[in-house]
């Protein structure tokens, strides 16, 4: 017990130092967590006992962070990606095994060098998708074809399940290695294995449509939310389990729940439970990569293990840039998709540990192989940056990660917020023909947006860079609906301050937010709910029996008059007493209630001379 | 038709008699056999809530079978028409009634903004715009002046329809037969009792125009022409007429 802590003190505190110190350097938090594996794994101060036992454990991060991009992918979308996921996907594995299985026959013979071909086809699910995360790339094309290569990847794992144990040569006795559990049920006549792998992915869908809701529901209900993350966890933990026992991916388990669950309603809740986890597994994962590196017996074949790499590498890299060509990426995006899954994977390690208890490779091959694809996984995340260097796009990693990169040019409307009020300003703009850059700080709301087909970008306009990329030198007007008052303040104070040509347009919360923005000179400005309370009014006033027109003309008078008092009412908030404020307002009540309700025996509010002459009638 | 309208009708149109035998062979189906002239009765009154003698004449035919009864302002309190919809209406029906309050020798400002919109180029006018074509074009006004007050030199002016020249010219260019209007005037001055037997007579004339099978002749005698205007509640008189001659 004690040790665990020791451990989880010790891994956490190296994350800590780690992270911040990586991304302050401008590298990935992937690369941070790398390097101080190193510093504290065996050949830097030996602080890890035990390394391959907390990778093995934290693997599952892999698992954790499949759950949640399936939660976030639609099944529509990826009918759409079949194309990339099969076609480039299907390609990059196939090809590389094969390129490197007829290298490899040069040494050793062909089934061997398949075997190895067909392991280092894969590249590192973890590494990458964080990083792109990290860089918010998922959304471009080439981050597309990324995932969609990734996706085939994890999909082949089980066909080269299959695959290795028929090309051992000298077959272990009783050779259907107990210690991987990947292999449970293959010891099952085939039919019974087939039964039993359809059985459980069957049994994700049901849970998945009709089980998870309502247990969801009774747990939500108990408002304990701690119960809800112990929930999240055995589905994903369990499910894990259900594909190992079967001899399925758990990875692909977990992104089949999480497609199954993606219109889940609690969805957001499962993903904010989920991703901590995920965020810590993956993080200790990549501390015990670093620290699994053997440095003495890398030093001593220290040639062999640099061709290794060099080769894989190389040749990944290499068919990956020809596939970007075979389909039509652009030049930038062939680079990127070299550099990207140009490595060897965490499935590796999987596979070198199953083809060896399956007399498929012999420790002479899989020790130096296993270094080298450790090294090209601590490698990749330098290629990422490599590759941005020379494609000439900003290294900055900061501004590009927390903004979506905003397309848009020459709007003349920045739309700041697409919540209640900006979504309606939008829709109207939208249908009038002006396209507003539309920015909105909540993400989930952003991706919630996206699929109903807006263009909205994941951002907070109130920094500045990210209000220039929206164009604010060249825009007109911008639009702040944010709720929060004091980032309206900042926002148009900041905007003043740089684009002084830029108009400003505000929504406020209520009188008194209306009053903070007037502070600031915002001239143009709608109280948010004070349109809809008098256009409710008016349908009251209809339902109570008062002619159409004449409830129509009350609740414009009466928005006019409020409209126009607002200064008054300001000025006084503002310079009088408290008590000499709320007698304006009174007499302002009183004054608006004679002047609706002036008109004579039928009570219709509108002036007595409104369409009558003195006599009455016309 | 209820008996009120059928005594209209023969007190009217005597000849009915032999047209309804003409028409359908039994006379006890008349009723829903006659092939009555549909009315699109359009009123414009802001603030109906306080009229009067709008309100006399709009409940006198409120309800009636064969007229379509539309409340402009409610309808359309902020001013936005549908167009659409008003146009089919309007290829439904034969003669189409606006019933407004002269407002300074003019209609209140919505069934300007109707017109404008609904009478489309294309549509109502322009070289393929026929859509209304043969139909009948009237008014139904409410004025406060008497009608005395109506001639050259008197306190209004002007006679009353040299005031509707706007509307006359606008059917006639939509190829609609204009028909003198009916004016209830100086309802400033009149008690409701006279204003509800004003709606009797609005009625009646409704029954009788829903019948008159006569309306190309009469309009005829409207085209404009250089002579002077005619007189408000012609119609009136002519359909009368129709009854002395009968």
């Amino acid at each position: 017990m004690d040790n665990f802590l020791l451990q989880l003190l010790l891994f956490c505190t190296a994350a800590i130092i780690a992270v911040p110190l990586a991304r302050k350097c401008g590298l990935s938090s992937v690369l941070g967590y790398l390097l101080i594996g190193i510093v504290i794994g065996p050949f830097g101060l030996s602080l890890i006992g035990d390394v391959e036992s907390v990778m093995h454990f934290t693997e599952f991060g892999v698992v954790m962070m499949l759950f949640l991009i399936g939660l976030e992918l639609k099944p529509s979308l990826l009918w759409r990606m079949r194309t990339p996921i099969l076609g480039m996907g299907g390609v990059q594995v196939v090809g590389t095994a094969l390129v490197i299985c007829l290298i490899g026959w040069f040494f050793i013979p062909w089934q061997k060098s398949l075997a190895l071909g067909l392991t280092v086809s894969l590249s590192s699910t973890a590494i990458v998708l964080q990083t792109m995360r990290e860089k918010g790339t998922m959304e471009t094309s080439p981050g597309r074809a990324v995932f969609s290569i990734l996706l085939f990847q994890d999909l082949a794992v089980i066909p080269i399940l299959g695959i290795l144990p028929l090309l051992a040569l000298s077959p272990v006795p009783g050779g259907s290695g107990g210690e991987v559990p990947l292999l449970d049920i293959s010891t099952l006549p085939t039919l019974w294995r087939v039964v039993a792998t359809l059985g459980a992915i069957g049994s994700i869908f049901v849970i998945g449509k009709y089980l998870a809701r309502p247990i969801f529901r009774t747990i939500a209900a108990t408002r304990v939310r701690e119960i809800f993350i112990a929930v999240a966890l055995a589905m994903v933990v369990g499910i894990s389990l259900l594909m190992t026992v079967v001899g399925l991916s758990p990875a692909l388990g977990a992104f089949l729940a999480g497609l199954v669950l993606a219109d889940n309603e609690y969805r957001y809740e499962l993903e904010s439970d989920i991703d901590p986890f995920k965020g810590l597994l993956l993080g200790v994962f990549f501390i015990s990569v670093g620290a699994s590196l053997d440095f003495l017996f890398i030093r001593h074949h220290l040639l062999l293990i640099a061709g290794l790499v060099v080769g894989l590498l190389l040749i990944k890299g290499l068919i990956l840039y020809g596939i970007g060509f075979l389909f039509h990426t652009p030049g930038e995006g062939r680079s990127y998709l070299a550099a990207a899954l140009c490595q060897g994977g965490e499935f590796a390690f999987v596979l070198f540990e199953f083809s060896r208890s399956n007399g498929v490779l012999t420790d002479k091959i899989i020790t130096p192989c296993i270094s080298a694809v450790t090294i090209s996984m601590f490698l990749s995340p330098l290629f990422f940056i490599l590759q941005e260097r020379l494609t000439g796009r900003s290294g900055n990693e900061e501004q590009q990660r927390e903004a979506d990169a905003i397309k848009e040019k020459g709007a003349k409307v920045i739309l700041s917020g697409f919540g209640k009020v900006g979504a309606d300003v939008g829709r109207f703009l939208l249908s009038t023909g002006i396209r507003p850059v539309i920015v909105d700080p909540d993400a989930g709301n952003v991706a919630t947006l996206r699929r109903f087909g807006f263009e909205v970008y994941y951002g907070d306009v109130g920094r500045l860079e990210l209000l220039e990329a929206a164009g604010a030198a060249e825009a007109e007007l911008l639009v702040v609906t944010d709720r929060d008052t004091e980032k309206a303040k900042a926002l148009i104070t900041l905007a003043r301050e740089h684009f002084p040509q830029l108009k400003i347009a505000a929504s406020a919360a209520d009188r008194s937010a209306a009053y903070d923005l007037m502070d600031i000179g915002v001239s143009t400005l709608r109280r948010e709910t004070f349109g809809g309370a008098i256009e409710l009014g008016r349908e009251v006033l209809v339902r109570l029996g008062f002619r159409r027109y004449d409830a129509y003309c009350l609740a414009r008078l009466f928005r006019h008059q409020d409209e126009a008092f607002l200064p008054k009412l300001y000025h006084a908030h503002r310079r009088q007493s408290a008590a000499e404020y709320q007698l304006l307002y009174r007499r302002h009540n009183s004054r608006m209630a004679a002047l609706l309700q002036a008109s004579g025996e039928n009570n219709v509010g509108l002036s007595e001379k409104a369409w009558a002459a003195p006599h009455g009638e016309e | 038709m209820d008996v009120d309208a059928a005594e209209a009708v023969f007190r009217y149109f005597p000849a009915v008699d032999q047209l309804v035998l003409f028409k359908v062979p039994s006379r006890n189906t008349f009723k829903i056999e006659i092939d009555m002239n549909k009315i699109l009765l359009l009123l414009a009154h802001p603030a109906f809530g306080r009229s009067v003698a709008n309100a006399a004449l709009y409940s006198a035919v409120e309800g009636m079978e064969g007229v379509t009864c539309r409340d402009l302002y409610d309808l359309s309190p902020d001013f936005f028409i549908n167009v659409k919809k008003e146009q089919e209406l309007l290829l439904a029906h034969d003669i189409i009634i606006q019933q407004y309050p002269l407002y300074w020798y003019s209609t209140p400002s919505l069934l300007k903004e109707w017109t404008d919109l609904v009478f489309e180029h294309g549509w109502a006018y322009g070289s393929d715009g026929n859509a209304l074509q043969g139909k009948y074009f009237m008014q139904a006004i409410t004025t406060g002046s008497e009608a005395e007050s109506y001639t050259l030199g008197g306190h209004s002016s002007m006679p009353l329809v040299s005031y509707l020249a706007p509307q006359r010219a606008t059917a006639r260019l939509c190829g609609m037969r204009w028909l003198p209007p009916f004016v209830a005037a100086g309802v400033h001055y009149e008690s409701r009792a006279v204003l509800a037997s004003e709606g009797q007579r609005y009625r009646r004339m409704l029954e009788a125009l829903q019948q008159c099978s006569r309306l190309e002749e009469l309009a005829e005698k409207y085209r404009i022409t250089d002579g002077p205007v005619p007189e408000a509640n012609a119609l009136d008189r002519d359909l009368l007429q129709g009854e002395l001659n009968g």
